[in-house]
C-alpha cells in the first residue's frame, strides 16, 4: 500500500539524498521499511552465490545494487521475488520480511509475493502474441475478468506513469515488437506497475538500451519513487549514483561468493567510502 | 616424408594437451590443397545430392508407372467406389475414405494427449520423471509398426469388441457412428491404434518447440504473478502454437501413410460405412495387401496410383508442417 | 479515488487466489492424465510382447527354418538369416552415404541453396510413407528384372536410413566448436583434412547414434519389404532372389489361423522389440547428455 504521507510529499525532480530522513528511531524506520533481508544465502545446485546478505529496503526509496559481474547481485534481487527458486536446483536460506512476514516461511504464496513485488528485466520482454495494450494489462487479467473501462483507466494510467503514453496512444492494438528498444523496455515498467506494486524490481534495466533510452529510464525511475519502492541492479557506478538514495555493494570473494560489503546512503558510499574495497570498486581498480 | 614429421610432431603435442607447442611451419599454399579442397567438396555434394536423386526418381518412377490407371480411369479412379480386379474396375474413394477416417480419428486422440504430455514432461514432471518418461516416448517412437499391428490384434481389438465397442452400441447407437455390429477389426480400432502410434511423435516435436521459449518470457510472465498454468496458456502455448499445428501436421503424415499395424486391425474391406465399427480399408493397407499378387498390368499400376495419391499428401503436409515448425525456431 | 475502484477488479483476492489455484490444479491433474494415458499403452505393449514373446521361445525357434502350416515346431531361422542379409546391404549402402552427405550440409550448408535444398528434402523423404518406399523401389529394381530380390529390400531400407542419418550427422557436426576447426585452418591445414581429422573424429560419437538410431528406424520396418525382399520359406544365400525377413515373417504369422504361428509371431516380437530396446539405451549410452537435444 501507498503510504499516504508520503504520497503527499511535493514532487522534487532529483532526490538529494541529504535531504531524506536518514535512519531515524527504530520504531519509524521500522514502519518505513517496505522490505528487509536478514541473514540471506542463495545456491544454485552445491554452488553458492550469495552469503549471509542482511539489508533492509526503505519506502519510496531508490535503492542500488551494485557490484562487479558474478557477484550475486542479480541473484539477490531475483531472491527478493523468489523468481530464483524456478531455476532447477537453485534455492534460498534466510529470511526476507514484508509486512511483517517472511515471504520464505512454509505456506507463503509465491504467486501473491510477486503480485506486490513486480520486476522489469534485463532485457526488455513484452509478451509477443499480445498487442501494446494486451501487454500493459496483462498482469490484471490474470485476476479474471475486468470491466472494459476499468482496463482501459488503468492501461493508460500506466502507460502514463511510464511515460510512454503519449508515444502509443494510437496503436495500442499493435504488436509490443513494433516499438523500439526503448519504448519496449518503459511498456515492461508499465506492465509492472499497472498491478500497482509496492515494490519494482529492475534488473539492468537500462543495459540493454541506447544512452538516450537509458536517461528517459532513469527519469522514470525518479519519477516512479514517489509511488513505489524501487530496488535497482546495475553495473553502471554512474546511474546508481544518479538515480539511488541508498546504495549496496556486492563483492564475491575468491570463493566467488558474494557478501554484501557495504550499505549506506548513496552519497555517502560514494564520497567517504568506509570500506577499502568500496572505494577501490567505486574509483575503478578493479570489477 | 620430411615434411611430415613436424606435423605430427603438432598432433602429439596437441592430444597431449601442450600448450606451448609452436604453431606448424607453413606449407606450400594453393596447389594441392586448393585442388583437395575442390575434390571433397564435390565428392561430398555427390553424396549430398543423392538424397535429391532419390526423391526426383521416386516421383518420375511413380508418376510414370501409374499412367495407365489415369489414363484409362481420369479424376474418376479418386471418386469411384468400386473396386473389382476381376473386371478391371479400380475406384480408390473407399481406401481415401478409410485413410481419412483413420487419420483424423488418430489426430483428434493424439493431438491433445501428444501435447498435453508434452507439457507434462516439460513443466510439471517432478525431475526425476523427466527422464524416464521421454525415454519411454522414445521407446514407443521406434516400436515397429507391425508390433503394434500383432498387439492389436490379440490383445487391443478384443478388448475394444468387450469393453467400448460394446458401450458405445448400447448408449449411443442412436448416432449413426455408433451403430452395430461390433467385430473389434475396424475403423475405430484402426483409428486408436493408430493415435498410440503417432502420439510420441507429436509429445517430441512438441515438446522440442516449447523448450525453445525465451527464458525472459517466462519469468516475465512468473513476475507478474502468474500460476504455472497461465505462463503456460499465456506463454508457452501462443509461442509454441505454430510447432504444434506443425507438428499435428506432420504426424498426421505419418497416420496417412501408416501401413501395417492398420492393415492388421482396420478389417480389410473396400466399403464405405457410416458406422465406426464399421470394417474398412485404407489407402496403403490395400497396397500391402495386393500388390504383390496384382495380376494385370492395369491392377499394377492401379495401385501405384494410389501410392503416388498417398506420396503427393505426404509430400503436402511434410513441407506444411516443416515450415511451420522451422518458422518457431527463427521466431526466436 | 480511481485507483480505489480499480483495485477492486485486477486485485488477487483470497476469492480469486482460490479460483485461480483449483484451475492450475486441474490443469496439472489434465496433464498428468495425458502423460499416463499415453504411457498405459505404450508400456503394455512393450510388457506383453516381451513377456508373452519370451515365453515362446524355444530352441527350435532361432535354429529351424519355417514348417509347413499347421505343423507345430517350426522356427524362424531363415529370416534372421535374411534380415541380417538385408540389413548388412541397407547398412553398407546407406551409411556412407548418410554420414557425407550429412558432412556435406555441416561442413558445406551455409547459406548455400544447393545444401538448404537437400536438407530440406531430407526431411520430406523422412516423411515419405514407408510403403511409397517400397513401391518405388519395386518400380526400381523389382519389375525389371523380373524377380523380387534381397537387394531391392536392402536398397529399400537404405533409402529410409539415409535422411535419418545424414540429418543427424548434420547437426552433431554443427556441434563441434568451430574454434577446434579454426585452430586447424590457423595451422595451414587444408580444409578437408582439417574435416575428416578433427571435425568428423570430434563427432564420432554423435554420428554413431546417427547410425543407431537409423538402424533402429528400419530394424522393424516391413510395409517396404512387402514386395522388395516378399519373404522365402527356404534359405536363399543368391541376393538376386526373393529373401525372408523376421518383420515378414511376423506379419505373415500374425494374420495368419494358426495357433503355433502366432505363438512364432510372438517370439518375433519379443525378438524386435528387444532389438529396439537395445539399440535405444546404447543411443542413451553414447549420447550421455552431448547430443541429447539432437536425437
Amino acid at each position: 500500500m501507498v503510504e499516504p504521507t508520503a504520497a503527499l510529499e511535493p514532487v522534487h525532480l532529483r532526490p538529494k539524498v541529504a535531504e531524506r530522513p536518514a535512519q531515524g528511531e527504530a520504531a519509524a524506520s521500522q514502519a518505513n521499511v517496505a522490505m528487509s533481508v536478514e541473514g540471506l544465502s542463495a545456491f544454485y545446485g552445491k554452488f553458492k552465490a550469495i552469503e549471509d546478505v542482511s539489508l533492509s529496503f526503505d519506502r519510496q526509496n531508490v535503492t542500488a545494487i551494485i557490484g562487479p559481474s558474478g557477484c550475486g547481485k542479480s541473484t539477490l534481487l531475483r531472491c527478493l521475488n523468489r523468481l530464483h527458486e524456478i531455476i532447477p536446483n537453485a534455492r534460498a536460506v534466510g529470511k526476507v520480511m514484508m509486512d511483517g512476514q517472511n515471504i520464505y516461511a512454509p505456506g507463503m504464496n509465491a504467486v501473491l509475493l510477486r503480485r506486490k513485488v513486480g520486476m522489469v528485466f534485463q532485457k526488455p520482454n513484452p509478451f509477443p502474441s499480445m498487442s501494446i495494450y494486451d501487454n500493459a494489462a496483462s498482469g490484471l487479467k490474470l485476476a479474471g475478468r475486468v470491466p472494459k473501462d476499468h482496463l482501459d483507466e488503468v492501461v493508460e494510467r500506466s502507460l502514463r506513469q511510464a511515460a510512454l503514453w503519449n508515444e502509443v496512444k494510437d496503436k495500442l492494438k499493435q504488436s509490443a515488437f513494433n516499438l523500439s528498444g526503448g519504448q519496449q523496455q518503459r511498456l515492461c515498467i508499465a506492465r509492472a506497475i499497472a498491478v500497482q506494486p509496492e515494490i519494482v524490481l529492475m534488473d539492468e534495466p537500462a543495459s540493454a538500451l541506447d544512452p538516450i533510452s537509458t536517461l528517459k529510464i532513469e527519469d522514470l525511475m525518479v519519477e516512479l519513487r514517489k509511488d513505489y519502492t524501487i530496488i535497482i541492479v546495475t553495473h553502471n557506478l554512474q546511474q546508481a549514483a544518479r538515480v539511488s538514495d541508498r546504495t549496496a555493494f556486492l563483492l564475491g570473494g575468491e570463493d566467488r561468493i558474494g557478501h554484501l560489503i557495504e550499505y549506506a546512503p548513496t552519497k555517502e558510499m560514494f564520497t567517504n567510502p568506509k570500506d577499502d574495497r568500496t572505494e577501490q570498486y567505486i574509483t575503478g581498480r578493479f570489477g | 616424408m620430411a615434411g611430415q614429421s613436424p606435423r605430427r610432431q603438432w598432433w602429439a603435442g596437441r592430444q597431449m594437451g601442450i600448450a606451448a607447442i609452436p604453431p606448424m611451419p607453413q606449407r606450400r599454399v594453393g596447389g594441392m590443397n586448393v585442388r583437395g579442397d575442390a575434390i571433397f567438396r564435390s565428392v561430398l555434394a555427390v553424396f549430398a545430392a543423392i538424397i535429391l536423386v532419390i526423391i526426383g526418381l521416386m516421383l518420375v518412377m511413380v508418376v510414370t508407372q501409374s499412367s495407365e490407371a489415369w489414363r484409362k480411369f481420369g479424376l474418376g479412379f479418386i471418386t469411384g467406389t468400386e473396386w473389382a480386379p476381376p473386371f478391371s474396375k479400380f475406384g480408390a474413394l473407399p481406401y481415401i475414405y478409410g485413410t481419412v477416417i483413420t487419420s483424423v480419428i488418430a489426430l483428434m486422440l493424439a493431438a491433445p494427449i501428444g501435447v498435453g504430455c508434452a507439457v507434462f514432461i516439460i513443466e510439471f514432471a517432478p525431475a526425476w520423471l523427466r527422464s524416464p518418461v521421454s525415454f519411454m516416448v522414445e521407446l514407443l517412437a521406434a516400436v515397429p509398426s507391425v508390433v503394434f499391428g500383432l498387439w492389436g490384434i490379440f490383445v487391443f481389438a478384443p478388448w475394444m469388441r468387450n469393453g467400448p465397442d460394446k458401450f458405445l452400441v448400447s448408449h449411443f447407437s442412436f448416432i449413426p457412428l455408433f451403430k452395430g455390429p461390433t467385430f473389434g477389426l475396424g475403423v475405430l480400432s484402426a483409428g486408436i491404434i493408430l493415435a498410440i502410434i503417432i502420439v510420441p511423435y507429436i509429445t517430441s516435436v512438441t515438446r522440442e518447440v516449447m523448450l525453445l521459449t525465451p527464458t525472459n518470457q517466462r519469468e516475465g510472465m512468473l513476475a507478474l504473478g502468474a500460476t504455472r498454468w497461465e505462463v503456460i496458456r499465456y506463454v508457452i502455448l501462443p509461442f509454441a502454437r505454430s510447432g504444434i499445428v506443425g507438428g499435428s501436421i506432420l504426424a498426421l503424415g505419418r497416420a496417412l501413410g501408416e501401413t501395417m499395424a492398420v492393415t492388421m486391425i482396420i478389417g480389410n474391406r473396400a466399403q464405405i460405412k457410416p458406422s465406426l465399427f464399421a470394417q474398412g480399408a485404407t489407402m496403403s493397407s490395400v497396397i500391402a495387401n495386393e500388390f504383390a499378387e496384382a495380376a494385370t498390368t492395369l491392377y499394377t499400376s492401379s495401385l501405384i496410383a494410389i501410392a503416388l495419391l498417398l506420396l503427393v499428401v505426404a509430400l503436402i503436409m511434410n513441407v506444411l508442417g516443416r515450415l511451420l515448425v522451422w518458422s518457431v525456431a527463427r521466431s526466436r | 479515488m480511481a485507483t480505489g475502484v480499480v483495485r477492486q477488479y485486477g486485485q488477487f483476492t483470497p476469492k480469486v487466489m482460490r479460483r485461480r489455484r483449483t484451475v492450475n490444479v486441474i490443469m496439472i491433474g489434465v496433464f498428468s492424465v495425458c502423460a499416463i494415458v499415453i504411457l498405459i499403452p505404450l508400456v503394455h505393449i512393450l510388457m506383453y510382447s516381451l513377456i508373452k514373446g519370451a515365453s515362446s521361445l524355444n530352441v527350435h525357434f532361432f535354429t529351424k527354418p519355417p514348417q509347413p502350416p499347421g505343423q507345430p515346431g517350426g522356427g524362424v531361422a531363415t529370416a534372421l538369416v535374411g534380415s541380417g542379409i538385408i540389413l548388412v546391404m541397407a547398412s553398407l549402402i546407406g551409411i556412407p552415404t548418410g554420414i557425407l552427405a550429412g558432412v556435406y550440409m555441416a561442413e558445406y550448408g551455409n547459406r548455400n541453396a544447393f545444401a538448404t535444398t537437400v536438407r530440406f528434402v531430407a526431411d520430406i523423404l523422412l516423411g515419405v510413407p514407408s510403403i511409397v518406399i517400397g513401391v518405388f523401389i519395386w518400380t526400381l529394381l523389382v519389375r525389371p528384372f523380373h524377380s523380387f530380390s534381397a537387394i531391392a529390400g536392402g536398397v529399400a531400407l537404405a533409402v529410409m536410413m539415409i535422411p535419418t542419418i545424414s540429418r543427424t550427422t548434420e547437426e552433431v557436426v554443427r556441434l563441434v566448436p568451430g574454434t577446434l576447426r579454426e585452430a586447424s585452418l590457423a595451422l595451414g591445414i587444408p580444409y578437408w583434412k582439417t574435416v575428416m581429422r578433427i571435425t568428423v573424429p570430434a563427432a564420432r560419437s554423435g554420428i554413431g547414434t546417427a547410425v543407431v538410431l537409423a538402424f533402429a528406424r528400419v530394424g522393424g520396418e516391413t510395409a517396404p519389404l512387402l514386395f522388395t525382399a516378399l519373404g522365402n520359406n527356404f534359405f536363399q544365400k543368391d541376393i538376386r532372389r526373393p529373401i525372408d525377413a523376421l518383420p515378414l515373417r511376423l506379419f505373415n504369422y500374425a494374420i495368419g489361423p494358426y495357433d503355433e504361428w502366432h505363438r512364432i509371431a510372438w517370439a518375433s516380437a519379443f525378438i524386435l522389440v528387444f532389438f529396439i530396446l537395445i539399440l535405444m539405451v546404447l543411443i542413451r549410452r553414447i549420447a550421455r547428455g552431448r547430443f541429447k537435444n539432437v536425437v
